[in-house]
C-alpha cells in the first residue's frame, strides 16, 4: 500500500525510468570510449617497456619443438587458452592429455627475434603442457640491428680491432660494449649528416640541374644559346661531382670504421654469429634492470620512437617523418580553412540576403560535412592535381611538363591540405554562423549608432566576439582533418617520403613534396608489413601518437580560445 | 477618426517655456506628414507632425506598441536595418531632409548619439568604447582620443568612477555604470542630438536619478529626444511632452500642460492612469 502524506496519495512521478535509461546510454558510451582508449594506451605504451628474455626447457619427450632444437631465448607475448574447435586433427589427442595437465589446452607466444637465421619467423608458438623449465638468465641479451630486426642472444665475446677480445664473463664486458655502441651510433650519425644533408644538398642541386640537361637534351634542335646553356650545366654537375668526391670518400671510410669492432653472440642449438658493432643501434639486457633501469629505458624508447626515422620498411625505428609530415599538413589545412570558412560565414550571415537561395546554400553545406571523405579525395585529384597543378606546372615549370616530371602537377603536401581543407571547411562555416549570430544586436546597433559602416562593425565587433566560436569551428576540424587518411592516399601521401616538407634547403617550404602521415603509416604498418603479429605493437603505440598529436593540436586551440574568451569578458583588446 | 491629428502640434516663437529657456531653434527636428510602414501593408506611423526644439528635452510618451520608439528609430534611420519598411513624409533636421538620397547614413548617424534600453557596451575595455565612434571615423590621435574619454565620461557623471580602470571591461561595471557608459559613449563624437530610447527601463531608482540628473546637465549642449514608459520621468525631466497612442500623436505640448492641463481626454485618461 502507498503511503499517505498530507497532500494524499504518494504518487510516483511519470517516466521516471526513464532517466535509468538515459543514464546508461550515456554509460555505454562512456564505457566504449575509455575501453577503446584504455586498450591504445595499454598496448601503445607496452611496446616501449623492456620486457624479460625467458629461456624456455621443453619436454624431451613433447610434441613442441623449436627448429630442431628443446630449448629457446624469447619474450613471451602472449598466452591462450585452446580450443576443441580450433585443434587440428593430428592434435586431438591433447584433449586426454588435458584430462591430466589443463596445461596442455594453452598456448604461449614467444618472440623469438633472430628473422636472419629462423628464416623470417619472428615468433614461435609452444603448447605449455611441454615446457619443463622457464628461466630468466642474466646474460640474455636483445640487440637492436639496423636490419632484421632484434637478437635475442646470449653474448659471447667482444672482439676489437685491435684483435683483444673481451669474453661476456669479463667485469668490463657490459662497460666496454656500451661504450663501443655509443661510439658506433655517434659515428652513424656524422655518416648520417654527411649523406643526408652534406651530400643531399649537393645531390638535390645536381638533379635540378639533370632535369635541366634533360629537358635540353630533349630538344630537337637548340638555338646558341640553349646550346651554352647545356654545356654551362653539364659543367655545373661535374663540378658539383667533384664536391661530392671528398664527402663521399669521408663517409666510406666512416663506413669501414663502422665494421672495426664485432660482437660474437649465441643462439639456441650453439648457433654461433658474428656481428659487427655498426649494424647494432643498440643492446639492453633485460633480466639484469631493476625497476628504475626499465622506466629510464622506457622514456629513452619513446623519446627516441617520436624523434627517429623509421628503418626497414617501417616496420623497426620512429616515427618523426611520420608525425611531422601529420602536423605540417593539419597547421597548412588550418591556416586555408580558417579565412575561407569565415569569409563564407560572414557572406551567408551578414550580407546575403536571407531567403530560399541562401537557405539552399545553407544546406548543401551541412551536407558537404557528410560527403565520405574520399570524394574529397577524388576532387584533389582531379581539380588540384590535374587542374590547378597542372597550370601551375605549365607557367612556372615548363621546361619540367616537357620532359613529363610533374613539380605541382603531382600529388603533394599543398594539394592534401587544401583537400582536407575543402572537406572540413563546412564544420568552420557551420561554427562561425552561429557564433556570428549569438552577437547581440544591441551591440551591432549601438555600433551603428556610432556612426560606423556594416564592415567596421563587423571587423571591430562581430568578429572578435565571435572568435571563440569560430575556434571551436577549427577545433572540430583539425580534429576531423588531422585523422583522415582515405583522401590523402589520392593527392600526396606516401609511405616512405626522402623528405621532410620542411628542411634547411631553400626555400625551407616545399609545398609540393610528398609527406608522410600517421594515419597512412599505421595502416601501412598493421597491414603491409611482411610480419604484422610483429609489428601489432607498433603500430598501437603509432595510433597513441596519432590520438595525442590531435589532442595536443585541439589543446593549443582551446587554450587560444579560453584566452580570447577571457580577454572578450573580463579585460581589453 | 477625430484625433488623427490634434491641432496641438507646437508653433513656432509661442513661448511655451517661458522666457528664461527659451530655445535657441523651436523647430530644429520637423516631422512632417509622417508615416510609416513596416512590410509595406503594416502601418505603424499615421500622419504624424511635430517639431522638436533644440537644447530641450522631448519625450514621448504612450503604451507599449504606439510607435513612439519607431518614431525614435527614425530620426536616425535605424529602421533601414529592417527589411520591407517604408515611410511617405518627411523628418528633417536643420532643414535638411534625413531621407535625401544623397546624404549618407553614416554622416546623419555621427550627428546623431543614441542610448538604448538595454545598456549595450561593446566587450571592449571602458577607454575602447568611449572611443570607438572616433575610432571608426579614422580618428586615432592619443592625445584627441585620451581628452575625448575625459570629457565624455565627464559628461557622463562616470568620470571619478572609472578613472582608475579606463583599461578594464567594460562589462565590469554595473548596470547603472553600463548605461552612464553608453551615454559617454553617445555624446563623445560631440553630435548635436542624443535619443534616448527607454534609458532607464533597466535600473534601479538610484541609477536611474543619476540618469535623469544627467539628462539635465546634458540638454544645456544636446538635444535630447527621450522615449519613456515612466510618466513620472517625462513630468521630471522633459520641457515638452508628445502622447502616441496606435501610431498617432494625440497631443504635444508643453510637460507641464500635458500633465497638469491635458487638452485631449485620452491624454487625461493616460497620464492620470487610468489606463495604458
Amino acid at each position: 500500500m502507498k503511503a499517505k502524506t498530507a497532500f494524499g496519495k504518494n504518487i510516483k512521478p511519470v517516466g521516471e525510468i526513464w532517466v535509468w535509461v538515459t543514464g546508461v546510454g550515456l554509460a555505454m558510451g562512456l564505457f566504449m570510449i575509455l575501453f577503446l582508449l584504455g586498450v591504445i594506451v595499454w598496448n601503445g605504451l607496452n611496446y616501449f617497456w623492456p620486457k624479460r628474455i625467458a629461456q624456455i626447457e621443453l619436454a624431451e619427450d613433447g610434441r613442441t619443438e623449436f627448429r630442431g632444437e628443446r630449448e629457446l631465448f624469447g619474450i613471451v607475448t602472449m598466452r591462450r587458452s585452446l580450443t576443441v574447435g580450433n585443434l587440428s586433427p593430428d592434435d586431438i589427442d591433447l584433449v586426454d592429455l588435458a584430462r591430466e595437465d589443463p596445461d596442455y589446452m594453452r598456448e604461449m607466444m614467444v618472440y623469438t627475434g633472430n628473422r636472419d637465421v629462423f628464416a623470417t619467423q619472428n615468433f614461435a608458438f609452444l603448447n605449455m603442457g611441454d615446457i619443463e623449465r622457464v628461466t630468466h638468465p642474466e646474460e640474455l641479451m636483445v640487440l637492436e640491428r639496423m636490419e632484421w630486426g632484434d637478437a635475442i642472444a646470449r653474448p659471447l665475446e667482444l672482439r676489437l680491432g685491435t684483435g683483444e677480445t673481451i669474453p661476456a664473463d669479463d667485469p668490463e664486458f657490459d662497460r666496454t660494449l656500451r661504450r663501443k655502441v655509443n661510439e658506433v651510433r655517434e659515428r652513424r650519425s656524422t655518416i648520417q649528416s654527411i649523406e643526408r644533408r652534406q651530400m643531399g644538398r649537393i645531390n638535390t642541386r645536381i638533379n635540378r640541374e639533370d632535369l635541366e640537361i634533360r629537358y635540353l637534351r630533349s630538344l630537337d634542335e637548340r638555338t646558341p644559346a640553349q646550346e651554352a646553356e647545356l654545356e654551362r650545366r653539364l659543367a655545373r654537375v661535374d663540378e658539383l661531382r667533384e664536391e661530392l668526391q671528398p664527402l663521399e670518400l669521408r663517409s666510406q671510410i666512416l663506413r669501414a670504421q663502422q665494421r672495426e669492432h664485432s660482437l660474437a653472440f649465441e643462439l639456441v642449438g650453439g648457433i654461433e654469429r658474428v656481428q659487427p658493432l655498426g649494424d647494432i643501434v643498440n643492446f639492453h639486457l633485460p633480466n639484469q634492470m631493476n625497476l628504475f633501469q626499465r622506466a629510464g629505458w622506457f622514456f629513452f624508447k619513446i623519446w627516441e620512437f617520436l624523434t627517429d626515422y623509421p628503418r626497414e620498411a617501417n616496420t623497426e625505428g620512429g616515427i618523426f617523418p611520420a608525425l611531422f609530415g601529420t602536423f605540417v599538413m593539419t597547421v597548412l589545412m588550418s591556416l586555408a580553412v580558417t579565412p575561407f570558412g569565415v569569409l563564407a560565414a560572414v557572406y551567408l550571415r551578414e550580407y546575403a540576403k536571407q531567403g530560399p537561395l541562401v537557405s539552399a546554400v545553407r544546406i548543401s553545406i551541412n551536407n558537404l560535412a557528410g560527403v565520405p571523405a574520399i570524394v574529397f579525395g577524388v576532387f584533389g585529384l582531379g581539380f588540384f592535381i590535374h587542374e590547378v597543378g597542372a597550370v601551375i606546372d605549365q607557367v612556372f615549370y615548363p621546361r619540367m611538363v616537357a620532359i613529363n616530371t610533374p613539380v605541382f602537377g603531382t600529388g603533394g603536401i599543398l594539394w592534401a591540405s587544401l583537400t582536407l581543407a575543402l572537406m572540413t571547411v563546412p564544420v568552420v562555416i557551420v561554427a562561425t554562423e552561429e557564433a556570428l549570430a549569438a552577437v547581440s544586436r544591441g551591440v551591432r546597433e549601438g555600433s551603428l549608432a556610432c556612426g560606423a559602416s556594416k564592415w567596421q562593425t563587423i571587423q571591430r565587433l562581430v568578429l572578435p566576439a565571435s572568435s571563440p566560436g569560430i575556434l571551436t569551428g577549427l577545433i572540430l576540424a583539425m580534429a576531423r582533418g588531422a585523422g583522415e587518411v582515405a583522401p590523402l592516399l589520392l593527392v600526396g601521401v606516401m609511405a616512405l617520403a626522402p623528405s621532410l616538407p620542411i628542411d634547411g634547403m631553400f626555400p625551407f617550404i616545399h609545398l609540393d613534396r610528398k609527406f608522410m602521415h600517421l594515419g597512412f603509416h599505421i595502416y601501412i604498418v598493421a597491414l603491409q608489413s611482411p610480419d604484422t603479429e610483429a609489428t601489432k605493437p607498433l603500430v598501437f603505440a603509432s595510433t597513441l601518437v596519432l590520438i595525442l598529436l590531435v589532442v595536443v593540436l585541439n589543446l593549443g586551440a582551446i587554450l587560444i580560445r579560453n584566452h580570447l574568451r577571457k580577454k572578450l569578458m573580463s579585460s581589453a583588446f | 477618426m477625430t484625433h488623427t491629428f490634434q491641432q496641438k502640434a507646437f508653433k513656432p516663437g509661442e513661448g511655451a517655456d517661458g522666457p528664461e529657456t527659451e530655445s535657441p531653434q523651436p523647430d530644429f527636428i520637423k516631422v512632417k506628414d509622417f508615416n510609416f510602414f513596416y512590410d509595406s501593408t503594416v502601418q505603424v506611423l499615421f500622419d504624424l507632425n511635430l517639431d522638436i526644439p533644440r537644447q530641450k528635452v522631448t519625450a514621448f510618451i504612450g503604451p507599449s506598441g504606439c510607435g513612439k520608439s519607431t518614431l525614435l528609430r527614425n530620426i536616425n534611420r535605424m529602421n533601414d536595418l529592417i527589411d520591407g519598411i517604408r515611410h511617405e513624409g518627411d523628418i528633417t533636421i536643420d532643414g535638411h531632409s534625413i531621407f535625401d538620397p544623397h546624404l549618407e547614413v553614416i554622416s546623419l548617424r555621427k550627428r546623431i548619439g543614441m542610448v538604448f534600453q538595454k545598456s549595450n557596451p561593446f566587450p571592449k575595455s571602458i577607454y575602447e568604447n568611449i572611443v570607438y565612434s572616433l575610432r571608426v571615423a579614422g580618428r586615432n590621435k592619443r592625445s584627441e582620443l585620451d581628452e575625448v574619454v575625459e570629457r565624455s565620461l565627464r559628461g557622463a557623471a562616470l568620470w571619478d568612477e572609472v578613472k582608475d580602470r579606463l583599461k578594464e571591461s567594460a562589462f565590469g561595471l554595473s548596470g547603472g555604470q553600463m548605461q552612464r557608459l553608453c551615454i559617454a559613449r553617445a555624446i563623445a563624437n560631440r553630435p548635436e542630438i542624443l535619443l534616448m530610447d527607454e534609458p532607464c527601463s533597466a535600473l534601479d531608482p538610484i541609477a536611474t536619478g543619476k540618469i535623469e540628473d544627467l539628462i539635465h546637465e546634458l540638454k544645456k549642449e544636446y538635444t535630447i529626444v527621450i522615449v519613456t514608459h515612466n510618466m513620472q520621468q517625462a513630468a521630471r525631466v522633459s520641457d515638452r511632452t508628445a502622447f502616441f497612442y496606435l501610431g498617432k500623436l494625440i497631443e504635444y505640448d508643453r510637460t507641464e500642460d500635458i500633465f497638469m492641463n491635458p487638452k485631449n481626454p485620452q491624454t487625461e485618461a493616460y497620464v492620470s492612469g487610468r489606463f495604458g
